[in-house]
């Protein structure tokens, strides 16, 4: 571990939640709500941290009235999902939704539409996260900022009862939280893409779940893309249904206005060459108040000196992984408890296969899965909480990788292990289009990897840490993408192009020294003859 | 990547340093913060929006450093930019925060889509769906 001359920092508290991004922080308003202390530790600053932040997440919002509203919703997501997903949980979150946004009207001021209705759907991400800040604070939350956690204890019984990180503004001093629940809220990863926001969402909650003995769901749901400027991190969409796009020879190509069937057809373009893109659709009214609908994303035209309206510029499509695909620790209850006695999970970092099946959950479903999750797991946490022991003397440090080596303890290249991570994850013919042979190599170098790291690495800083779960994340999805020998949503075979209706199954995952997958038994028509064994 | 602060702008009031997710800056010893950790910013201009001074600059390029010096990006008029738009503290009255026009937005490019996909050159194209 990280040595350090201060003194260690040791907290007690009933519960404590890692991660302070939406999810994290509205789970820290309910279990604060609930009469429970609450210690929040993000690895960044809570409010600008993680994707939310950086963001404008519109809910999936949908009144009670009419009736016949929600059941047309879910009717439409159900299918959407590819049955993979389950109504009851759809209807839990657009009511939870509907019932908790509201309740931040003393911290964000909400948008007024022209029939003079209060608009909560749509909320825009630094002042959303900034009011959350607020009302976390108000409820009188203990946030820690600047404090990545690094590993979870254990008590002897081997529920969940810290954890441990570092608080990296005091020369990396060591803290440690004795709590009676744990919440992972640590968001999802993007594998170190430039999408927005991202930067410090390298899976860590993942890791640190399955060490605690977790399962993953639906990991091979990661190939999710999103259009930006080239050489920015400007992942945001809405422009570009007015785009016109042009290939290097400078003739238009006719692709999708928007949408999954953009994605497939740009990444082809952009495997053929460079492709260039003018907003020149966009209607005057709209291009006037574009800055302060999302101010974010003309600044990036306006600094390089260019006019998205007229010129041309290049585009490029960044990996969303599981921020905007679907996998995550699996939600065992409605609790939003994990199969792990004591730890819950929220947001990014849960599975949001439940709600959003096998497609993106972008647009709406996942702030709404975000907030709902991180409301149930903090009230359901603050209630375990208040009937658990909170001795610290007795935990046992659960991280490995990176922490306490299989082997001879030894200098690991943790930045050529990223950059691994990245050259398997993010390529298109590598993610978006997949096939058994591409998978087979990507599945043999991150082995390589995660062998090397796991046997040697020694250091326990952060950015071994990150690497870890990193590696272990993209072990699983690879892991879980050669299982399922079909296309379906997101998950595209080259190899298998039709759904297989064996298939309509939900994918578990995990494992450290070895990568296991099988079939979600509580998922709808499993027929468990159709797998191999994974590999 | 954040690129420079502007010296004479900073009043060292220490906010960067705290809200940098990326962990990029530190108090350095002569007060104003230091660019330690440029490698590690992740673009998202969070920095520039809690600055008050607006002395703050931060490169829309994320895979690249680009040189810019103080004296050009006072003049460009950029410095302040995303703070102002956004209508925080001293531009609350003048620039609302409209993300709610979102839900309108996306509204008209569906009907613009699907007008165009019944006359215009993209006849035929169904993918043109938002994703809802
Ligand atoms: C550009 C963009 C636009 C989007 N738009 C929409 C939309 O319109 N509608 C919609 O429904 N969804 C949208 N999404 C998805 C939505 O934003 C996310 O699903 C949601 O914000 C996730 O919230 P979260 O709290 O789980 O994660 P995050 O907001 O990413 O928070 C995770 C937090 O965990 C912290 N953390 C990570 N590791 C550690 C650690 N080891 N220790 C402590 N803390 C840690 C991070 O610093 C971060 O603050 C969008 C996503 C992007 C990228
Ligand atoms: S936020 Fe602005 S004024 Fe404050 S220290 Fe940073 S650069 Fe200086
Ligand atoms: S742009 Fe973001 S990551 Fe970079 S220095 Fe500013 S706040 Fe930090």
């Amino acid at each position: 571990m990280t040595s350090s001359s201060l003194e260690d920092l040791s907290i007690t508290t009933d519960v404590l939640i890692v991660g302070g991004g939406m999810a994290g922080a509205w789970a820290a308003t309910s279990a604060a709500q609930a009469g429970a202390k609450v210690v929040l530790a993000d690895k960044g600053y809570c409010g600008t941290s993680g994707v939310t932040a950086t963001a404008g997440p519109g809910h999936w919002w949908v009144p009670p009235n009419p009736p016949e509203a929600r059941d047309i919703a879910v009717a439409n997501r159900v299918a959407a999902g590819l049955g993979l997903g389950e109504a009851e949980w759809m209807y839990r979150i657009i009511d939870q939704t509907w019932r908790t946004l509201p309740t931040l009207a003393r911290h964000y001021a909400f948008g007024i539409d022209e029939a003079g209705r209060v608009n909560y759907r749509a909320v825009r991400g630094p002042e959303y996260m900034r009011a959350l800040r607020h009302h976390v604070l108000s409820l009188g939350v203990t946030i820690l900022d600047h404090s990545p956690v690094l590993e979870l204890l254990a008590r002897s019984d081997g529920s969940i009862g810290g954890a441990r990180g570092l608080r990296r503004r005091e020369g990396g001093r060591l803290f440690q939280v004795n709590a009676g629940a744990v919440i992972l809220a640590a968001g999802g990863t993007s594998f170190l893409s430039h999408l927005l926001g991202s930067g410090t969402n390298t899976g860590d909650g993942y890791l640190m779940a399955a060490e605690a003995g977790a399962e993953m769901s639906g990991m091979e749901f990661t190939a999710v893309y999103t259009i930006a400027p080239a050489h920015s991190t400007m992942t945001r969409s809405m422009a570009y249904s007015f785009a016109t796009y042009y290939g290097a020879d400078g003739h238009e190509l006719d692709l999708p206005k928007m949408g999954p069937d953009l994605t497939v057809s740009l990444a082809r373009a952009l495997q053929r060459g460079p492709v260039y893109c003018s907003l020149n659709r966009m209607p005057d009214d709209i291009k006037a108040r574009l800055h302060t609908i999302s101010p974010n994303v003309p600044l990036v035209f306006d600094r390089w000196g260019i006019d998205p309206y007229r010129d041309r510029f290049e585009v490029t499509l960044h990996n969303d992984g599981t921020i905007r695909g679907v996998g995550g620790v699996r939600v065992h209850d409605a609790d939003c408890a994990t199969s792990v006695s004591g730890l819950f999970v929220a947001g990014d970092n849960a599975s949001r296969e439940k709600v959003a099946g096998a497609v993106t959950g972008g647009g709406n479903v996942n702030s709404a899965w975000a907030l709902s999750s991180g409301v149930l797991a903090g009230r359901a946490a603050a209630r375990l909480a208040r009937g658990t022991q909170r001795d610290g003397t007795h935990l046992r440090p659960l991280g490995r990788a990176g922490l306490r080596p299989r082997r001879q303890p030894k200098a690991v290249d943790a930045a050529a292990a990223r950059s691994g991570v990245r050259a398997e994850m993010h390529p298109f013919e590598k993610t978006l289009f997949r096939t058994e042979a591409g998978l087979k190599a990507s599945s043999l170098v991150l082995e390589d990897l995660w062998a090397e790291l796991a046997d040697h690495a020694h250091t326990g800083t952060l950015a071994v840490r990150e690497t870890a779960a990193l590696l272990a994340t993209a072990r699983w999805s690879v892991a879980t993408a050669t299982t399922r020998r079909e296309s379906r949503g997101i998950h595209r075979r080259e190899d298998f192009p039709l759904q297989d209706s064996g298939f309509a199954v939900r994918l578990l995952s995990g494992g450290l020294d070895q990568a296991w997958v099988r079939i979600d038994e509580t998922s709808t028509n499993a027929r468990p003859g159709q797998f191999e064994a994974a590999s | 990547m954040i690129e420079l602060i502007v010296a004479d702008r900073c009043t060292d009031c220490g906010a960067c340093v705290e809200v940098c997710p990326a962990n990029v800056l530190d108090q350095g010893d002569a007060g104003l913060p230091v660019l330690v950790r440029v490698e590690d910013c992740q673009t998202c201009f969070m920095c520039e929006l809690y600055c008050r001074a607006d002395a703050i600059y931060v490169a829309p390029d994320c895979d690249r450093r680009v040189a810019v010096s103080p004296e050009e990006v006072v003049a460009s008029g950029c410095l302040g930019q995303y703070r102002k738009h956004s209508g925080w503290d001293e531009w609350a009255d003048r620039f609302p925060n409209e993300q709610w026009l979102m839900d309108v937005v996306f509204r008209r490019a569906t009907a613009a889509a699907s007008e165009e996909a019944k006359s215009g050159p993209h006849a035929g194209a169904e993918e043109n769906q938002l994703p809802k």
